[in-house]
């Protein structure tokens, strides 16, 4: 699995190479090269593993933690971490809840206020950080705690069910594709998750915040020097991290029907798995948003395809545990090199 | 005067313990290279980030352009036209040059919101051309050479239509084309009109570049020069004072004497080049050298805290190979930081336990327990012997005042038997009266049959304390003396002699 994306290097000579030699360029080519491996591996392993459904499954299991590991990109290319979107996104899944179930809110507006609670979350994260001086860790912990609480509070520990207005499930489950081709039934929430990763990928590469936040992870003190309000871009971009998991709040709600107020601890986990394996290194400065939809998707396709060759569950996060190990050394020893 | 760009006058500046200013004065003209010199510590940092607004001053005025200012932070500064140029870079490496110059002034487009990256390649593009720079604007800072890396720090300094410049060792890691480059770089400023502060220790490149030079020394300011009408002899004269020092001379170490310590051919691949040196028995060499001299890196490498690219190191005859403290310390090397709060002692920890702790083994019985009476006897013994102020050895470090918390460090490396003792600073930060007895103390050691290297930045306790003087630059050895030629200003020659 090692010697393949070599090989595949070897074969783009020329200019490419240059191109490809940079570290971020090729740090994307290697995981993306893993994926295709991943995949090969196991549609030869096993026919049930190429089929329409199949992949389509391993599409809708990947949004809600993709769009999870989207979010937590921004954050962590500053150098930080954000350990709350886990349960910050069942809070956020549980006040969509209250708006529509309990409140008769209609159901755009339940969507709205939904992603407003992730977005508050992360406003509060990003003030505790940049203007308390709470180290992330610390008060993304104590975020991720006061979510899961609140979350079992107001709910009252059951689940919130959305039975009232079918129209929400529709949210994740429906397929707007089927209807202009019909067959063809991808379901929204995977549509929503590349239309999210896409307006992620425009934030961070074209738009002064994602020149901020490499410019932040990269070297705070000579941004500030240079005269950044490197505080208010830090809560910017707790805020849109906030956003994010506000946004995978509504479609894991949407997908199961109903708000788990138990659910969420661990998604934050392997969001940022997803992020590592894409590539963005956790001491902060580099990171693509292609990098995390991909390591969104080894992910997945990891535990689908051992699940589908009948390997226990708890082998499966085994070696999960492993390919993350073996992502970020290929990545130490690259710089190394470098 | 209306080419004087700026004036500080009466400026006084006090830090916890240390006056770091007092009544000092500086003026730069338009057009003007003004260099800035003196020892370590001579206040020259301080005053440059007075005028950058990082440090408020105590007393004195500020006069900007023939009016008085005050700068209050390092954005006034940038706003009147000053700017800096930090001899560790501030740069964001993994950003691309244009980005980096830019980074806080991007062109924007749409809402305010996206960047306009034809915009910020245009203004870089003409930047260029006005400077005369050859950089690809997109390359990744992290790539480029630190010569290059300053070239962008020099570009991003002009962006802000800066008129005052001040560069901080601006040749410190540059090779001698590099050097070049950048005086023709700072010649063509200066005949634009931009006012340059010249932080350097380098006669010959003061001599080269300067049009006038201020000496400071110990906080205060001894004179301002034209650099023509000076001897680098004159200025380093100035510079190191003509303090007499009523101290007997070390003597000379006998030749017989146990080599205890031999270095051969070490070195580190950017830092450390060609390092040769004998210690011998009961012996105190003093490492002299600005900072950054490399000598440092030395200490660590015998220590093992660094890889070493070649070279051997035998203790007692026998060669070691240190890949870690852990194996120095094995072979009798005690290290004892400038740093001791971060490095030396554990500040939150009481004495027993900081005397204690490398050498914890020796009080631990074969199921892992430990003794503490056998370490508060230990711990008791060291209290008396080296004289510690401390009211029990329950106290914690914390308490203990910086030449008390030395004397814990040393007790720890006595403690663990270690025969060669590496003092990096041992003074700093303490005050006279206890550093009079440190000296006291590290003559006991060596009488004792202790070795020691001793590195230091203050000229007088080298030559107070060293059998011999080996003094380096740039990562190299240029100069050994022996203490009855030692002078002050030999020393120095040595130290600015680069390769």
């Amino acid at each position: 699995m090692k010697m393949q994306p070599k090989a595949e290097m070897a074969q783009l000579g020329g200019k490419q190479t240059a191109l490809l030699l940079k570290p971020g360029v090729l740090q994307q080519v290697l995981a993306f090269a893993s994926l295709i491996v991943l995949i090969l591996v196991f549609t030869f392993s096993s026919s049930n593993f190429f089929q329409f459904s199949n992949i389509v499954g391993i599409l809708l299991s990947t949004a809600v933690t993709g769009v999870l590991a989207l979010g937590s990109t921004f954050v962590i290319i500053t150098g930080g971490i954000d350990l709350s979107v886990g349960t910050v996104m069942t809070l956020s899944a549980v006040m969509t809840g209250v708006f529509i179930t309990y409140w008769g809110l209609p159901v755009p507006l339940g969507i709205v206020g939904g992603i407003l609670t992730g977005a508050v979350c992360g406003l509060l994260s990003g003030v505790m950080v940049a203007r308390l001086k709470i180290p992330p860790f610390i008060a993304t912990l104590a975020m991720m705690m006061i979510a899961k609480g609140l979350a079992l509070v107001i709910s009252g520990t059951k689940p919130i069910y959305f039975n009232d207005d079918p129209v929400f499930s529709e949210v994740s489950q429906g397929s707007f594709f089927d209807e202009i081709i019909p067959g063809f039934a991808i379901p929204n929430a995977v549509v929503i998750f590349f239309i999210a990763a896409i307006i992620g990928s425009i934030l961070l590469s074209r738009t002064i915040v994602g020149r901020y936040n490499f410019a932040l992870g990269s070297n705070e003190e000579a941004t500030r020097l240079s005269g950044v309000n490197v505080n208010y871009w830090k809560i910017v971009i707790y805020t849109i991290t906030g956003i994010f998991t506000g946004l995978a709040g509504i479609l894991i709600a949407s997908r199961l029907n109903s708000a788990q107020p138990a659910l969420g601890s661990g998604y934050e986990l392997e969001a940022i798995a997803a992020v590592v394996i894409g590539g963005t290194s956790l001491s902060g400065g580099k990171g693509t948003i292609v990098g995390t939809v991909i390591g969104a998707l080894i992910m997945s396709v990891l535990t689908n395809g051992l699940r589908i060759l009948s390997v226990p569950q708890e082998w499966q996060t085994v070696v999960v545990g492993i390919v993350i190990l073996l992502a970020v050394y290929a990545d130490i020893l690259r710089r190394r090199k470098a | 005067m209306k080419d004087i760009l700026v004036h500080m006058e009466g400026i006084n500046k006090y830090f916890p313990g240390v006056q770091a200013l007092q009544d000092c004065r500086f003026e730069l003209r338009r057009g003007e290279v003004h260099a800035l010199v003196g020892e370590n510590g001579a206040g020259k940092s301080t005053m440059m980030k007075v005028l950058t607004g990082v440090y408020q001053k105590d007393a004195g005025s500020i006069t900007y352009g023939g009016m008085e200012v005050e700068i209050a932070s390092s954005k006034t500064a940038q706003k009147l036209g000053i700017s800096i140029i930090h001899q560790e870079l501030n740069l964001a490496p993994d950003l691309t040059v244009a980005q980096n110059i830019y980074i806080g002034r991007e062109p924007r487009r749409a809402l305010r919101l996206f960047l306009d990256e034809r915009e910020l390649k245009r203004k870089v593009e003409r930047l260029f051309e006005r400077l005369n720079m050859d950089l690809d604007p997109d390359e990744a800072v992290a790539n480029l050479t630190v010569a290059k890396q300053q070239m962008v720090e020099i570009a991003k300094a002009l962006s802000y239509d800066a008129k005052v410049l001040i560069m901080d060792e601006p040749t410190a890691a540059l090779s001698d084309s590099e050097i070049d480059d950048l005086f023709v770089i700072i010649n063509q400023l200066r005949s634009s009109g931009v006012g340059i502060v010249y932080i350097s220790h380098r006669m010959d490149e003061l001599k080269r570049i300067t049009d006038r030079i201020t000496v400071m020394r110990d906080g205060r300011y001894i004179d301002t020069v034209s650099t023509a009408s000076v001897t680098n002899e004159q200025i380093i004269a100035m510079m190191v004072g003509r303090e007499i020092y009523d101290s007997t001379k070390q003597s000379r170490i006998a030749e017989n004497s146990e080599t205890v310590l031999e270095v051969k051919g070490l070195s580190r691949k950017g830092a450390l080049h060609n390092i040769n040196f004998k210690l011998r028995k009961g012996e105190i060499i003093g490492f002299a050298g600005l900072i950054g001299a490399g000598r440092t890196e030395v200490a660590r490498a015998i220590f093992g805290a660094d890889p070493i690219d070649a070279g051997e190191i035998a203790v007692h005859g026998r060669k070691v190979v240190l890949k870690q403290p852990y194996d120095a310390v094995q072979a009798g090397i005690g290290y004892l930081s400038e740093d001791r709060k971060r490095y030396g002692c554990i500040v939150e920890m009481d004495v027993k336990t900081n005397v204690a702790v490398a050498s914890l083994r020796k009080y631990v019985n074969p199921i892992g327990w430990v003794n503490r009476t056998k370490i508060a006897n230990a711990a008791d013994q060291i209290v008396d012997m080296l004289k510690v102020k401390t009211p029990h050895i329950d106290q914690d470090v914390k308490f203990l005042s910086g030449g008390n918390q030395q004397k814990v460090v040393i007790g720890k490396w006595l403690t663990r038997d270690c025969d060669i003792l590496i003092f990096d600073e041992p003074t700093r930060g303490i005050d006279v009266g206890a550093k009079s007895e440190i000296y006291k103390l590290l003559n006991d050691l060596a009488a004792r049959g202790k070795s020691i290297i001793m590195i230091s930045s203050e000229l007088p306790e080298i030559l107070r304390m060293s059998h011999r003087i080996i003094v380096m630059c740039e990562g190299r050895i240029t100069g050994e003396l022996d203490r009855e030629e030692a002078t002050q200003e030999q020393i120095m020659r040595y130290a600015t002699l680069r390769a």
